[in-house]
C-alpha cells in the first residue's frame, strides 16, 4: 500500500487523531444539518455564487474568525509546551509543525482575509460606489483563497503539516531535510491563495481609482480607503515575487531542480532573499489598513476631524516605498557584510519616521476632542502605547550589530507580536465592533467588549513582554524545549498565563457575539455611532445596490458635513441600476484548483493534469461567456427604500 | 450599457475603461514577476555546477528567428488594432491571424531550442543556472502559449459577433498583453542570450 | 476607571522591565568579550533612547485622554476642525530624523567593529577555528593546533578568535551570547565571525537558527582559559585523543545528537570548507581567488570575480 502511505501523518499523536475525528464529525454534522434544513439551494444562490462585495466580505470574515481559532489553539499548545522546562506535552516534530502552521495561518489565513473583509465590505460604501470594479473576479479571489486555506488546513491530518517554519528556509525545506509532503502543502496552498490576493489588489486599485462618487477627489477619500489603496498597490508589486519564489520552491521539491539546493550551483540564500522581498511588504500590507481603521475610529469617537490628513497620506506612501528597501534586516546575520547591513539598517530606521508621524497625528486628533470610550475607541487607545512599544523595539532590532544578538531569539518573537497584535488584531476587533451594527443591525454588547479589550491587553503584556527578557538571556526561537538550568522557566510560565488570559478574552468575544445576537435591541438605526463617512449614510441592512442615488461627496467627511450643515447628499432622481449576475464559475474553478493543488502536493500527476485542463476549460468558457448582468428597476428600488427607511430611527 | 461614441470603441463603456485600467495594473504585477525571474537569473547565471554554461549551448540562429517572428507579430497586431479603430473588421482579423501564426512560429522555434538544450545535456535538473534559464524562458513561452489561445478565442468571437464594444475591448487588452510579451522578449534577448554569448 | 486600569497596565510593564535589571543579569547584557560589549552598549543606549520616546507618547496620550474626555465636558461642546500645522508636523518628522541619524551613526560604526578583529586585540594574530554544523551538532576544527572537538569549545582568553562558519546541512547560526553576536553557517560559503573572551570563564553557545527536529538541543559549551592552560590542553589532546579518520567523521555527520568528543587532526583535509569565503573587513583572510561557485567539490578550474 505504498501509494497510500504518503497520505499518512508522519508522527501521529493522540491530539492529531482527536482532531481527525472532530473534523470528520463536524463536516458530517454540517452536511447533515444543511440537508435537513433544506438550505443547499439558499447557500448556492445567496452565498456560493454571490458576487456582492458585502456578502463576499462576510465570507472572508467568517473564514478569518475560524482561522483565528485554529491559530490560537496552536499558540496555546506552543505556550503550554514551553511553560515548563523539559515539558513532554509536545515532542519536537509536532512542535515544529505547530509553530510553522501557526505562523502561516495567522498571517496568511487570518490577518489577510480579515483585512480583505474590511476592503470588501467598506471600500465601495466609503467611496459611494455600487460594487467593486470586477465583481466576478472578486468572488474568484475569495474562493481561491478559501481553497488555498482549505488545502493547507488538511495537511495536519493527511500527509503531515509543513515543519520548516512559516519562512520555510532552504535547504531545511528541501527534500533532503523535510521528507514529508508538509512543505509541498506550504508551497502550493499559499500559491493558490496568493493568486486570489493578487486579483484582489488589482480589483481594489481599479475600484478606488475609477469608481469614486462625484466630488470625491483622491484627497477627499476617507483615510481607510487611502490605506487600503496603498496596501493594494503593495500587494500588486509584492505578491508576484512570492509567486515566483513559491514556484521555484515547488520545482525544487517536485521536479528536482537546483534553485535552492546545496549542490549543482543551488543557492540557499536566494530563497531567504526572495522570500523577504515579499515578506516585508507583506507586513505593511497588514498594518496599513489597520492604521486606516484606527484613523476612522479615533476620528469618530474624538468627535473631531483626523489631524494632518495630508501627512497621513504622505506617510503611508513613504512607508509603502520604503517597505521594498528593507528586506535584508530579516537576515542581517547571513554574512553580507557591514556595508550592506548598514544600508538596510538605515532604511529600516527611516521607516519608523512616517510611522511615528501617524502616531502623533492620532494623538493630535484627540487634542481638543470630546473623547468617548466605546469599545472600538478603547482598542485604539490601548493600541497606541502597546504598538509604540513594539515599534521602538523594531528600531532597536534595526541596529544590525545589536541584531546579531537579537536575531532568532524570543526578543524578535516579542517584537513582531508586539506590533501585530496591538497593531493588526486590535484593529480587526475594533473595526469588527465598529462596523457590526452596520452589517447586522444590532450592536455588540459594550461591557463584554470592553472586558475583552482589557483582558486581551493584560494577557498580551503578560504573554509577550517576558519574551524580550528571555530573548536577551539566550532563549532562541522555535526551540521546542529548554533545560531547567537555563532559568527560562519562570518567564515562560508567566507567558503561558498571559496566553491563557488572551484565550479567555477570545472566548468572551465569542460569547459576546452569541449574547448580542440573543439580547441586543434591533432598533438602533443606520448611524448608531454618529459617524462621519459615507458608509454610514446607507440603510441597515445595506441594500444590494448600496446607494439608491449615487451620493455627491464634497469633503473628507461628507456624511458628517451633510448631517451638520444639512447639504444634499443624494441629489438627483432614481434611475434603474445595473447589477452583475451571480455566477457559480468562481466556486467551480476554485474547487478544481483545490484538486490540482492536492494532486501536486502528493505528486498524483493524472489528477494534477486533468485539473489543469479543467482550469483552462473554465477560462475558455469565461472567454466566450456573454453575461451582461441585469437591471434593478426604479419600482424595485422605491419598494426596497421604503421598506428600509422604516428601520431608520 | 451606456456607450460613449466620442471614445474609441474599446474605451466606450464604463466597464470597458475599468477593464483596460485593471489590465494595466495586471501588467504591473507581471513586470514584477519577470523582474523576480531576471534578478534570480543574474544571481544564478554563473552557478553552473558541473553542467554547461550559456555560452556553450546558446545558438544565435534560432534566437534571431524567434526575435524576428515575435517583433514582427507585435507590429502586425499594432496594424490590427489600427484597423479595428477604423472599423475594418476584415483587415483586423487578417492581421490578428498573422500575429497568431507568427506567435505559433515563435513557439515552434522555442520548442526546437529546448530540445536542443536537452540533447546537449542542459536539462531543468542540471544546475541552478539551467533551472533559472529554462524557467525564465519557459515562463515567457507559457505566456505566449496562453496568449495564442486567448487570441484565437477572441478571433472566433469577432467572427461570430462582429466588432462590438466588448470584442473591441478584449482585442485591445490582448494587444497590450502581446506587446508586453514582446518587451519582455527584448530583455531576454539582450540580457540572457546576447550577454550570455559574449 | 479607564485611566486607573491604564496606569495599572503601564506600571506592570515598567515593573517587569525594572525587575529584569534587578535579578541575575541577562546573558546578552553580561558581556565577557569586546564584541559583546559593543553590542550590549548599543542595546542599552537604544533602550534608554527608546524609553524616552515611549514615555513622551504615553505622557501625551494620558494627558489628552484625561483632559478631553467627553464625560468632563459640556454637552454642547463642538470640537474644532483642525486640519494640521506644518510646524507641528515638521517637529514630528524632524526629531525622529535626528534620532535616526544619531542611531545610524552608532549602528554603522558598530557594524564595522563587529566584523573586524576587536580593537584591543588588533596587534595579535587571531586563532582560526572552523566551526561547522551538521544535524544537530557542532564540529570545531583547529587547523593551527591540528585538533578537532565535537560539541565543546576550548579557547584561550585575551586572544582574538576568528571563527570560520559553515554547515553540512541546513542553515544554522553560531551564537555565543556572552562573547558576541551570531552569524549564519551555510553550506555553500564560509562566514567569518570575530570574537574574543576578555577573561576566562564558561559560556553558553548554541545554534540559533531553526534546523529541524534536533534543533533545541544543538548547543555547545565554551570554556575560555589562560593561554598556558590552553596550550596544556592542546598537548594533552595530542597525547591522548584518537585521530579523526574519514570513516569516523562520516559517522559523526549522521543526523543525531552526540556528546563531546575529541580528536587529533581535523576533517579539513578530506572534507574542506566551501570555497567561497566571506572574509571580514580587516582580517588577512582571502578575498582573492573565488573559484567557480558550482559545486562544493574543490577541483574547479575557472576563476571568476564575484561580488
Amino acid at each position: 500500500m505504498d501509494f497510500f502511505e504518503r497520505f499518512a501523518v508522519p508522527h501521529p499523536s493522540f491530539l492529531i487523531y482527536g482532531a481527525m475525528v472532530s473534523i470528520g464529525l463536524t463536516m458530517i454534522a454540517i452536511v447533515v444539518g444543511i440537508t435537513y434544513f433544506k438550505k443547499w439551494g439558499y447557500l448556492w444562490r445567496e452565498w456560493i455564487t454571490t458576487v456582492d462585495h458585502k456578502r463576499i466580505g462576510i465570507m472572508y470574515l467568517l473564514t478569518a474568525l475560524l482561522m483565528l481559532f485554529r491559530g490560537g489553539v496552536d499558540a496555546i499548545m506552543l505556550r503550554y509546551q514551553l511553560s515548563m522546562p523539559d515539558n513532554k506535552f509536545l515532542e519536537s516534530q509536532h512542535y515544529n509543525e505547530i509553530f510553522s502552521t501557526h505562523g502561516v495561518v495567522m498571517i496568511l489565513f487570518m490577518a489577510m482575509p480579515f483585512i480583505t473583509f474590511f476592503f470588501n465590505y467598506l471600500i465601495p460604501l466609503q467611496i459611494g460606489a455600487r460594487d467593486v470594479a470586477f465583481p466576478r473576479l472578486n468572488a474568484l479571489s475569495f474562493w481561491l483563497f478559501f481553497m488555498g486555506m482549505g488545502l493547507f488546513n488538511i495537511s495536519f491530518i493527511i500527509g503531515g503539516s509543513p515543519d520548516a517554519g512559516w519562512t520555510s528556509y532552504f535547504p531545511l525545506a528541501g527534500n533532503e531535510f523535510s521528507t514529508s509532503v508538509g512543505t509541498n502543502y506550504y508551497m502550493i496552498a499559499i500559491q493558490i491563495a496568493g493568486i486570489g490576493t493578487l486579483i484582489t489588489g488589482i480589483n481594489f486599485i481599479t475600484t478606488i481609482l475609477k469608481m469614486r462618487a462625484p466630488g470625491m477627489t483622491l484627497m477627499k477619500m476617507p483615510m481607510f480607503t487611502w490605506s487600503a489603496f496603498i496596501a493594494n498597490v503593495i500587494v500588486v508589486f509584492a505578491f508576484p515575487v512570492l509567486t515566483v519564489t513559491l514556484a521555484m520552491g515547488t520545482m525544487d521539491r517536485l521536479f528536482g531542480t537546483n534553485f535552492f539546493t546545496t549542490v549543482n550551483g543551488g543557492m540557499d540564500m536566494l530563497w531567504a532573499n526572495l522570500f523577504w522581498v515579499w515578506g516585508h511588504p507583506e507586513v505593511y500590507i497588514l498594518i496599513l489598513p489597520a492604521f486606516g481603521l484606527y484613523s476612522e475610529i479615533i476620528s469618530t469617537f474624538a468627535r473631531r476631524n483626523l489631524y494632518g490628513y495630508k501627512s497621513m497620506v504622505a506617510s503611508m506612501v513613504a512607508i509603502s516605498l520604503l517597505s521594498f528597501l528593507v528586506w535584508a534586516h530579516h537576515f542581517f546575520t547571513m554574512g553580507q557584510g557591514a556595508l550592506t547591513n548598514s544600508f538596510f539598517s538605515i532604511t529600516t530606521m527611516i521607516i519608523a519616521v512616517p510611522t511615528g508621524v501617524k502616531i502623533f497625528n492620532w494623538l493630535f486628533t484627540l487634542w481638543k476632542g470630546k473623547i468617548e470610550f466605546t469599545t472600538p475607541m478603547l482598542y485604539s487607545m490601548l493600541f497606541i502605547p502597546l504598538f509604540t512599544l513594539g515599534g521602538v523595539t523594531g528600531v532597536m532590532l534595526a541596529m544590525s550589530a545589536a541584531d546579531y544578538q537579537y536575531h532568532n531569539t524570543m526578543f524578535l518573537v516579542a517584537h513582531f507580536h508586539n506590533v501585530i497584535i496591538p497593531g493588526v488584531v486590535f484593529a480587526m476587533l475594533a473595526g469588527l465592533t465598529y462596523y457590526w451594527p452596520k452589517m447586522f443591525g444590532f450592536m455588540l454588547n459594550e461591557k463584554l467588549g470592553k472586558w475583552t479589550a482589557w483582558l486581551l491587553s493584560v494577557g498580551f503584556v503578560l504573554a509577550f513582554i517576558p519574551m524580550y527578557i528571555t530573548g536577551l538571556d539566550g532563549q532562541a526561537r522555535r526551540m521546542y524545549t529548554y533545560s531547567e538550568s537555563t532559568g527560562f522557566g519562570m518567564w515562560n510560565m508567566v507567558s503561558f498565563v498571559g496566553a491563557a488570559i488572551m484565550a479567555i478574552a477570545f472566548v468572551l468575544l465569542v460569547y459576546n457575539i452569541y449574547y448580542s445576537i440573543r439580547y441586543s435591541p434591533r432598533d438602533i438605526g443606520s448611524d448608531p455611532w454618529d459617524a462621519r463617512s459615507l458608509e454610514w449614510a446607507t440603510h441597515t441592512p445595506v441594500p444590494e445596490y448600496n446607494f439608491a442615488i449615487t451620493p455627491k461627496a464634497a469633503s473628507t467627511q461628507a456624511f458628517w458635513d451633510a448631517k451638520k450643515n444639512g447639504h444634499e447628499l443624494f441629489p438627483g432622481k432614481l434611475e434603474k441600476i445595473h447589477m452583475p449576475n451571480n455566477s457559480g464559475w468562481p466556486f467551480i474553478m476554485s474547487c478544481i484548483f483545490f484538486a490540482f493543488g492536492f494532486g501536486m502536493v502528493f505528486s498524483i500527476w493524472p489528477l494534477a493534469i486533468i485539473s489543469l485542463i479543467g482550469i483552462l476549460g473554465c477560462l475558455t468558457y469565461r472567454s466566450f461567456e456573454k453575461d451582461h448582468g441585469r437591471y434593478i428597476s426604479v419600482k424595485e428600488i422605491e419598494e426596497t427604500e421604503a421598506k428600509l427607511r422604516g428601520a431608520k430611527k | 450599457m451606456k456607450v460613449n461614441n466620442s471614445l474609441p470603441l474599446e474605451y466606450s463603456t464604463e466597464e470597458n475603461s475599468l477593464k483596460i485600467l485593471g489590465f494595466w495594473i495586471f501588467l504591473g504585477a507581471e513586470i514584477m514577476l519577470f523582474a523576480t525571474l531576471f534578478t534570480s537569473y543574474f544571481t544564478l547565471v554563473n552557478r553552473t555546477g558541473d553542467g554547461l554554461t550559456g555560452a556553450e549551448v546558446f545558438e544565435i540562429t534560432p534566437v534571431l528567428v524567434e526575435t524576428i517572428l515575435l517583433l514582427t507579430s507585435s507590429f502586425t497586431i499594432g496594424l490590427g488594432i489600427h484597423a479595428m479603430r477604423l472599423g475594418n473588421k476584415k483587415a483586423m482579423m487578417t492581421f490578428f491571424s498573422i500575429t497568431l501564426l507568427l506567435g505559433a512560429g515563435f513557439l515552434g522555434f522555442e520548442v526546437y531550442e529546448f530540445v536542443h538544450y536537452i540533447h546537449e545535456g542542459l536539462t531543468l535538473q542540471t544546475s541552478a543556472f539551467s533551472a533559472i534559464l529554462l524557467t525564465t524562458l519557459g515562463t515567457h513561452g507559457l505566456h505566449v502559449t496562453v496568449g495564442f489561445f486567448w487570441g484565437l478565442f477572441i478571433l472566433l468571437q469577432i467572427k461570430k459577433r462582429g466588432l462590438t464594444p466588448e470584442t473591441a475591448n478584449k482585442s485591445f487588452i490582448f494587444s497590450l498583453y502581446w506587446h508586453f510579451l514582446d518587451v519582455v522578449w527584448i530583455f531576454i534577448f539582450s540580457f540572457i542570450y546576447l550577454k550570455g554569448m559574449m | 476607571m479607564k485611566l486607573k486600569m491604564k496606569w495599572a497596565l503601564f506600571t506592570m510593564i515598567f515593573t517587569i522591565a525594572t525587575v529584569l535589571t534587578g535579578c541575575e543579569p541577562l546573558l546578552v547584557l553580561d558581556p565577557k568579550g569586546p564584541q559583546a560589549k559593543t553590542q550590549a552598549d548599543d542595546i542599552m543606549l537604544s533602550i534608554w533612547l527608546m524609553s524616552a520616546i515611549v514615555l513622551v507618547v504615553f505622557a501625551i496620550l494620558i494627558f489628552v485622554l484625561i483632559k478631553y474626555r467627553a464625560s468632563k465636558q459640556s454637552e454642547d461642546y463642538e470640537p474644532p476642525h483642525i486640519e494640521g500645522s506644518p510646524i507641528v508636523e515638521a517637529i514630528c518628522v524632524g526629531i525622529p530624523i535626528i534620532i535616526v541619524i544619531f542611531l545610524s551613526i552608532v549602528s554603522v560604526k558598530s557594524n564595522y567593529e563587529v566584523e573586524a578583529i576587536p580593537a584591543a586585540y588588533e596587534d595579535q594574530e587571531p586563532l582560526v577555528i572552523y566551526a561547522s554544523s551538521s544535524n544537530w551538532k557542532w564540529h570545531f576544527s583547529y587547523p593551527e593546533e591540528d585538533i578537532e572537538t565535537v560539541n565543546y569549545l576550548y579557547i584561550p582568553a585575551n586572544r582574538p578568535i576568528e571563527f570560520k562558519l559553515y554547515s553540512y546541512g541546513p542553515i544554522t547560526s553560531f551564537w555565543i551570547p556572552q562573547l558576541g553576536g551570531q552569524k549564519y553557517a551555510m553550506s555553500d560559503m564560509v562566514n567569518t565571525l570575530h570574537l574574543a573572551a576578555d577573561l576566562p570563564g564558561e559560556f553558553m553557545g548554541r545554534n540559533a537558527n531553526f534546523s529541524g527536529e534536533g534543533f533545541a538541543e544543538n548547543t555547545f559549551e565554551v570554556t575560555a582559559m589562560s593561554q598556558a592552560d590552553y596550550d596544556e590542553w592542546v598537548e594533552e589532546v595530542h597525547e591522548t585523543a584518537a585521530p579523526l579518520t574519514e570513516e569516523t567523521f562520516e559517522e559523526l555527520l549522521e543526523p543525531g545528537h552526540l556528546g563531546r568528543s575529541t580528536y587529533t587532526g581535523t576533517h579539513l583535509e578530506f572534507s574542506p570548507a566551501p570555497d567561497h569565503d566571506h572574509g571580514s573587513t580587516n582580517s588577512d583572510a582571502e578575498e582573492s581567488e573565488h573559484e567557480n561557485h558550482g559545486s562544493t567539490s574543490s577541483d574547479e578550474q575557472s576563476t571568476h570575480a564575484h561580488h
